[in-house]
């Protein structure tokens, strides 16, 4: 699907689409993808799983995430803003400035806080999101990447692809207390429901780092194994946990596949084939369908969680990033 | 130069002799060449792809300065101090001067002989930044000395597999005047050989435009007379290839020194973070990265890898660590040091100058162990025969 190309097809997209929720029949929702090369939104119907639309957006669009009251939030690396969207309408609200070249990005719980990894500067900078005013920055390694905020938003953690460390950031005063050495190239984050865990992507270490929030400790490695692909090809990248933090799921990257993790045993439950270079991953509200978004192979695929296997392939924008899921 | 580097390992050195220093310092020594007629300013300009684009030190300090985080989160520190060298036995005498002043390590960016005087020179191990001889790999490959740059055999091979896996298997060899060349037009017709391809003729050209030596110097009448599916030309000079694309009589694509070049690094390299090293190096040394500013960039990375891993040293502790290491060069890879040459095994960037158009090892390929072993001299050959 190109970006854009028939403004009138997108608004009798969204007229289709205003007058199917007034029906109620689209009550399954939508799964929007973001793509560095596109410069919009593709909307996927979870319905039908089938393409229903794009919304334009800022450019180079990256890391996209639900803000606490339900809007998409999209860092744009190119035109160095977040674009606020309300996935009801389909229409931007607000720009927010995030500085030069920013990737990934959390929201404090209060959804006031806009943590920001910027590659270039080698910085985590705090913004507030309803003016856009920078607050802080911290420097930290360089190409900063995944930025995840602790449960009670007192602690920001940023990875430093290049030097191998997660930081561990103190938000109230803006400083570094630690710099945990984890695996190669560490990438994105996920928090266990209880607090107790970090779970950290490492795209070059084939693996996960599993650290301690208690005292900033590695608790353990988990390596990922495929049959059929050496170590170097299973690069691990997007993570996300079920909500009872039981499982998780971690795209591989080259590897070309989704891996469950049983979370309290650290062990691979199951592999799923999906395209080329898994990058990141979402969950539907009944954890029954993963999305993973194939950064090569411009597509998106659907797991299906309990038989663990693909359901369909499809095709998105070009260099699809990020994917979230609006029920 | 770099005044700032040699006044830390100063006060460092000072704090070493006070006896009061936690964590070791790695010391290492970069040993150029004087004058290095690399870096006229006339070949500078002209940026013939595989050529240097500005001293080596330029990579090396971007590596050191981006690892300060890691570094201080290890309690490391790195110490790098320039020399200069206008003969192979200045080089060698500038080594065994670092050595005794208590370096851990040597880089050099010195021609082959240069680079061999060094690594038998000193019992530290010798980093090899700026020569791509395969003899070094070979014949005089010695147990200490670690090559950062591919070899011209895995230059070649990678342009040898994009040839195959395109299925342009005839070929017109043209190869220059000069002893490299004759060099590395042998590494090409091995790697052709290897990949089942076929050289349809090969002649050899000059740079000329004297009428009686038209038909070695023209490139309508070098390139008449065959059937083939590409031009491959061994140019190390670098001239003439430039002016081969586009002027041959069929219409069939160059590779080798011009049209498609096979190189380390490139910086419009899309993938696995490669513009934010490029512009990085770009912000540093206001000029585009080459593939030799990569190479240069991952023996600094080489460093701060040996540092953040064994932050006490001593020099002997890294020497030992330096053959399991592991780097991340932004290539999507983690490579490491080949155990039966010092190769640094890598992934290869075709380009036409413009971009990166393909990777090497191409898609598909098989290997035993590890498909990046596919370029260059793999460990059944026995070619060097140092014990490591």
């Amino acid at each position: 699907m190109r970006p854009i190309r028939h403004s009138t097809y997108f608004s009798t997209c969204l007229f289709l689409l205003s007058l199917c929720f007034a029906a109620g029949a689209w009550a399954q929702g939508t799964a929007y993808v973001s793509s560095e090369k596109d410069d919009a939104l593709t909307m996927i119907d979870l319905g039908t799983l089938a393409i229903k639309g794009t919304i334009p957006t800022c450019k180079r669009g990256r890391h996209l995430q639900l803000t606490p009251d339900r809007k998409l939030m999209l860092a744009c690396s190119d035109s160095g803003v977040a674009d606020l969207i309300d996935p009801a309408t389909g229409k931007s609200l607000r720009r927010i400035p995030l500085g030069d070249d920013p990737e990934a990005f959390d929201l404090s719980p209060d959804g006031q806080t806009i943590y920001v990894s910027s590659e270039d500067d080698a910085a985590a900078v705090f913004v507030d999101a309803a003016t856009g005013k920078k607050l802080k920055e911290v420097k930290v390694g360089q190409e900063p990447e995944g930025v995840k905020v602790s449960l009670d938003g007192k602690t920001l953690y940023v990875t430093s692809e290049v030097a191998s460390l997660v930081h561990v950031i103190d938000t109230a005063s803006g400083k570094v207390v630690k710099n945990i050495k984890v695996g190669k190239r560490p990438r994105r984050m996920a928090i266990t429901p209880d607090g107790k865990e970090l779970w950290v992507t490492c795209e070059l270490d084939s693996g996960v780092t599993i650290v301690s929030t208690a005292d900033n400790s590695v608790l353990a490695t988990l390596k990922f194994e495929v049959k059929g692909a050496r170590a170097q090809d299973i690069t691990p990248v997007g993570i996300q946990m079920s909500r009872d933090g039981k499982r998780a799921f971690v795209a591989l990257g080259r590897a070309n596949h989704v891996a469950f993790v049983d979370v309290a045993a650290r062990k691979v439950t199951d592999l799923v084939l999906v395209g080329k270079r898994a990058w990141n991953v979402a969950l539907d509200k009944s954890e029954k369908r993963l999305f993973v978004v194939n950064g090569l192979s411009d597509d998106l695929t659907v797991v299906d969680v309990p038989g663990a296997r693909p359901i369909k392939t499809v095709p998105v924008g070009r260099v699809p990033y990020g994917v979230v899921v609006v029920e | 130069m770099r005044w700032p580097v040699l006044a830390i390992a100063l006060l460092v050195a000072l704090f070493d002799s006070l006896g009061s220093a936690r964590a070791a310092t790695l010391k290492a020594t970069l040993i150029s060449p004087e004058n290095d007629p690399r870096l006229d300013r006339t070949r500078l300009e002209r940026a013939y792809l595989g050529h240097a684009g500005g001293p080596a030190a330029d990579g090396v300090q971007v590596a050191l300065d981006e690892g300060s985080f890691e570094l201080e989160a290890a309690g490391a520190t790195v110490a790098l101090a320039p020399a200069a060298a206008g003969s192979p036995e200045a080089a060698r005498a500038a080594a065994q001067a670092a050595e005794k002043g208590g370096a851990a390590l040597i880089l050099t960016d010195l021609p082959a002989a240069w680079t061999l005087a060094v690594a038998d020179a000193v019992k530290v191990p010798v980093l090899n930044l700026g020569a791509s001889d395969d003899s070094l790999r070979q014949q005089d490959c010695r147990p200490r000395l670690y090559h950062l740059l591919p070899s011209e055999r895995m230059r070649a091979d990678a342009i040898a597999q994009t040839l195959v896996s395109r299925k342009w298997n005839k070929l017109l060899l043209l190869v220059g005047p000069n002893a490299a060349d004759q060099q590395r037009a042998a590494t090409a017709q091995a790697s052709i050989k290897r990949y089942g391809l076929q050289v349809v003729a090969a002649k050899p050209f000059k740079l000329s435009t004297d009428p009686r030596e038209r038909d070695l110097a023209n490139p309508l009448l070098l390139t008449a007379g065959n059937a083939y599916d590409a031009v491959w030309v061994v140019d190390s000079d670098g001239e003439f290839a430039r002016g081969l694309p586009y002027r041959t009589v069929l219409p069939r694509p160059v590779v080798g020194d011009a049209g498609l070049v096979a190189l380390a690094w490139h910086a419009q390299f899309e993938r696995y973070g490669a513009p934010q090293v490029s512009r990085r190096f770009f912000k540093a040394a206001k000029r585009p990265m080459t593939d030799r500013d990569w190479a240069a960039w991952m023996a600094g990375k080489t460093l701060l890898a040996l540092a953040t891993a064994v932050p006490k040293g001593p020099n002997a502790a890294w020497a030992q660590a330096l053959a399991k290491t592991s780097v991340d060069g932004s290539k999507g890879v983690t490579m490491s040091f080949r155990a039966w040459d010092g190769q640094l095994r890598q992934t290869m960037l075709l380009t036409d100058g413009q971009g990166v158009i393909s990777q090497a090892p191409v898609e598909g390929l098989l290997h035993p162990t590890d498909v990046l072993d596919t370029l260059g001299a793999d460990a059944p050959e026995k070619l060097c025969k140092a014990t490591r």
